[in-house]
């Protein structure tokens, strides 16, 4: 049994130690809002946060987490009130849908660091992929979230 | 043929017929589906249910009235569209509906109550719109006479608004729920009329789509997100090389490892799959499992001999898809000729959620969830591979993590039931992206030779367009191949509006071993790139301007004409540039809708490419939700753009090469372009699609762009394998 912080509540995980954090959250604690989609730390459809730094899931051991707190999708808010939540929903980003967790996480993380991001801020931070291409929106609907004007 | 072969052959073309058609849209003026269902409810021997007016409308006794959706989600906005059509012949309250997936099950029990399951072909509203406005329009002229028949006055005297009937003259009022038992008792009319465009209140708007909250809080289930008691899960390896078969593989060497449980190979014998109590377990120990494969005839197959075998089909004559006029005898009198060929690859849809499907095979039947563009054919395939009626599957349609025409195939519902059958116990599978990547049905290649002949005046006197490439129908629907022409392999060359008095256009089908599929816009996808830009080479040719060339050859087409003169308006044609910039423009119809892009490019001295704004006007006919198709319309430049810029799935020793985001990038969020998106809408008695139509002329409008800025032609993709420098 491995402890692992998640979302502000500490789990008794049953996993080998070299598991990626993303299979634990997702099989072993049932939080499928943070999504498979390489593997390989290329999409970034796992973006968690790992003591408020976005890190990709499927390339981080269980065992590398230690005493890190983890924050994910679910943990943003009860009721969809992130400002970066209620931003998404007024710009109507999602489309499929599959990579907008990991998305909101990345764009949480910058504003977190950046209140007021630049757009090279915003490209530098936002390297996830959203093959239903919503990259305009997500621009937008970052800017609304952290009170810029387009 | 089997009860399940049937049903599944007639899926097949279902989805066809709604991913392939090049325009047609669906036969009307058969039964009119879902109308009268509560009867057919009954017949089944199952109880009616409460204020359903007809198998898409349920109204409440509070009021709410829930709308059923028969196409799936995956992104596209349909579940959100779909409810609009309805409802805005229903005339209720817009805040008060829901919208729920329709049953397929209940489609199977009720002779095809819903039509279709199939999403695709940008069919979800331009296929559905005559039943489902007929179900509205139905559903409330009920309500009104259920209303008038209460009160003894004639229905005609009643009006219907925002859920409420009002007697107009004495203003007595009742709501739909109100209103919904009795309605329901009321035979439907049959004749009902539309409400036009121009008076519409809930069509025409762009409310918030139902599906997006859910998608922001991590609360949306997926295929790959679905929890089933007692589920373990499965990891697969399919054979590298297309058409391989397993011959042997070592289980002992992972039968040990922690949670496995069972390594099962795949009926047809071209996988194997390892099952383990954890997804993590499973890949872990199927990436263990040594596996021999025999890879057969196919395993030396190579690119380049992929490749020789079209070029050399070019040489040949074809078959006739269109021949008007004298093309021959025009060509020879031309006083000037331009002679191009252009290529383009294979490639693959990389949806975002890896192909996957949870499976339950018990005594009592077969459950799946699963993420699809046709449920019906998920219901099929399962039924298939279990060897059971198709009254024994129950499908659980899920959002679907992308689709592009990937998820009209069914084979991981084929393999998830598979493997149930034999573990005995629900199963998820799922595929890793390596698998997702390398066992996809891709993309054909293809080539085109063209040609067209000039009069001194730099008037167009012949054209003519031989594609040369692989054909999907011939993989998938042979009996769709008529007189050996595969119409979604020419679609986007013979069938646009320009006026071409002498023109022949030809087929040559050069199949390969790889399996081919519907990838967003099909055969548009390469012959609005390759048809638009050699148009461009011609309007340079005759020494005219783009937009004014193509004026002269569509002065006859009124859309096509209003299309190309927004796309100008809106995207500042003939308005200069900076050096290294360049302005392109491109249009083409396909899936029912014409599209016109104007793409500004700006590529540096040492040839790098930016898309820094692209003009999108879509004339779709008319517009459901116009910021969906806004949404559509930045989506289909991306796809397009990353085609063009990376897109090329390469073949060796029979396999696919690329494995990954890594070796098959995307578009990245610091390489989109500024999207403006326009609506110029012919409002006549056709209905277009969104989904598609806005990707296929992307890729050219950017190629002449390149040309505007750089005077380099780009005649085969990806980008990535060509120069761009000027200098």
């Amino acid at each position: 049994m491995i402890d692992l912080k998640v979302n502000g509540k500490l789990h008794q995980v049953d996993a080998a130690p070299d598991t990626p954090l993303l299979w634990v959250l997702r099989d072993n604690l049932g939080l499928t809002g943070t999504k498979y989609g390489c593997g390989i730390a290329q999409c970034g459809a796992c973006t968690v946060h790992i003591n408020g730094q976005p890190v990709r899931a499927c390339v981080t051991k269980l065992a590398a987490v230690g005493n890190g707190a983890v924050v994910t999708i679910e943990g943003l808010s009860n009721d969809k009130s992130h400002k970066v939540q209620e931003a998404w929903i007024a710009e109507q980003v999602p489309q499929c849908g599959y990579c907008q967790s990991g998305q909101i996480m990345a764009a949480v993380a910058l504003l977190q660091t950046a209140p007021k991001p630049t757009d090279a801020q915003i490209e530098a931070a936002m390297t996830n992929i959203c093959r239903c291409g919503t990259y305009q929106r997500v621009r937008k609907a970052i800017y609304r979230a952290a009170g810029i004007k387009a | 043929m089997t009860t399940m072969n049937k049903l599944a052959s007639v899926t097949r073309r279902e989805f066809v017929a709604g991913s392939a058609a090049t325009g047609g849209g669906l036969a009307l003026g058969f039964h009119l589906p879902g109308i009268g269902a509560a009867n057919a409810q009954v017949s089944a021997g199952l109880a009616p249910m409460a204020g359903e007016m007809n198998a898409w409308i349920v109204i409440g006794k509070d009021d709410t009235v829930t709308i059923r959706v028969h196409r799936s989600e995956m992104g596209q906005g349909s579940s959100t569209a779909i409810p609009q059509l309805v409802a805005e012949e229903l005339q209720c309250d817009w805040s008060k509906v829901r919208m729920e997936f329709a049953s397929v099950m209940r489609h199977i029990r009720e002779n095809k109550v819903y039509v279709s399951f199939s999403t695709g072909g940008s069919q979800a509203i331009r296929g559905s719109h005559v039943y489902l406005r007929k179900a509205g329009a139905t559903a409330r002229e009920m309500l009104i006479r259920a209303a008038a028949l209460g009160w003894g006055v004639p229905p005609a005297d009643c009006r219907a608004e925002k859920g409420v009937v009002t007697h107009v003259a004495s203003g007595r009022k009742a709501t739909y729920g109100a209103l919904a038992d009795a309605a329901a008792k009321i035979a439907p009319p049959a004749d009902v009329p539309f409400r036009a465009d121009a008076v519409w209140n809930i069509a025409g708007q762009s409310p918030p789509r139902f599906d997006v909250p859910a998608k922001v809080d991590g609360s949306a289930v997926f295929g790959m997100d679905v929890k089933v008691p007692g589920m373990v899960h499965a990891s697969i390896k399919q054979s590298p090389v297309f058409g391989g078969k397993v011959q042997s593989y070592d289980e002992a060497k992972v039968k040990s490892m922690p949670g496995v449980q069972a390594v099962v190979k795949l009926p047809g014998d071209g996988a194997v799959a390892v099952v383990a109590e954890r997804y993590w377990q499973a890949k872990t120990a199927m990436d263990a499992l040594p596996i021999v494969w025999d890879e057969g005839e196919n395993g030396k197959v190579s690119q380049a001999a992929i490749i020789e075998r079209l070029k050399a089909g070019l040489n040949e004559p074809g078959v006739k898809v269109r021949h008007d006029g004298d093309f021959d005898g025009a060509y020879a009198k031309a006083a000037k000729k331009v002679e191009a060929e252009y290529f383009a690859p294979f490639l693959d849809h990389a949806c975002m959620e890896p192909m996957n499907c949870t499976a339950s095979v018990t005594a009592g039947g077969v459950e799946v969830w699963v993420s699809t563009q046709n449920a019906e054919g998920a219901l099929a395939a399962a039924a298939e591979a279990a060897g059971v009626p198709p009254d024994k599957v129950k499908v659980n349609l899920m959002y679907l993590g992308g689709g592009f025409g990937r998820r009209g195939r069914q084979d991981y519902v084929t393999q998830a039931v598979g493997i149930a059958k034999q573990v005995g116990k629900p199963v998820k599978l799922i595929w890793s992206r390596e698998e997702d990547i390398q066992h996809g049905f891709y993309r054909p290649i293809s080539m085109g030779r063209l040609q067209a002949g000039l009069d001194a005046q730099g008037n167009l006197m012949a054209y003519a367009h031989k594609v040369c490439g692989q054909s999907i129908f011939a993989y998938l629907l042979p009996h769709l191949v008529k007189d050996g022409v595969d119409a979604s392999s020419v679609d986007g060359t013979h069938n646009q509006a320009y006026k071409m008095d002498n023109c022949k256009f030809d087929f040559v089908m050069r199949n390969s071993h790889v399996p081919v599929g519907f990838w967003r816009s099909v055969g548009s996808s390469q012959n609005a790139f390759i048809t638009e830009s050699f148009i461009d080479e011609v309007a340079h040719a005759a020494g005219k301007d783009p937009v004014e060339f193509r004026r002269g050859l569509l002065a006859h087409n009124k859309s096509w004409t209003n299309c190309l003169n927004m796309a100008a308006e809106k995207g500042d044609w003939g308005k200069p540039l900076p050096k290294g910039s360049g302005r392109g423009i491109a249009i083409n119809a396909c899936f029912g809708s014409i599209t016109c892009h104007v793409a500004e490019v700006t590529v540096d001295a040492r040839g790098r490419l930016k898309v820094d704004r692209v003009v999108v006007v879509l004339d779709s006919g008319h517009a459901v939700h116009p910021d969906n198709i806004a949404a559509q319309n930045e989506s289909g430049v991306v796809y397009a753009l990353t085609a063009m810029m990376h897109g090329e799935i390469t073949i060796k020793d029979g396999r696919v090469e690329q494995s990954n985001f890594d070796n098959y990038p995307v578009l990245m969020f610091d390489q989109m372009p500024k999207v403006e998106s326009y609506l110029s809408l012919t409002q006549g008695e056709w209905w277009g699609g969104v989904g598609e139509p806005s990707l296929a002329p992307l890729m050219a409008a950017v190629a002449n762009a390149i040309f505007a800025a750089t005077g380099k032609r780009i005649r085969s993709l990806p980008l990535k394998n060509q120069d761009l420098k000027t200098a």
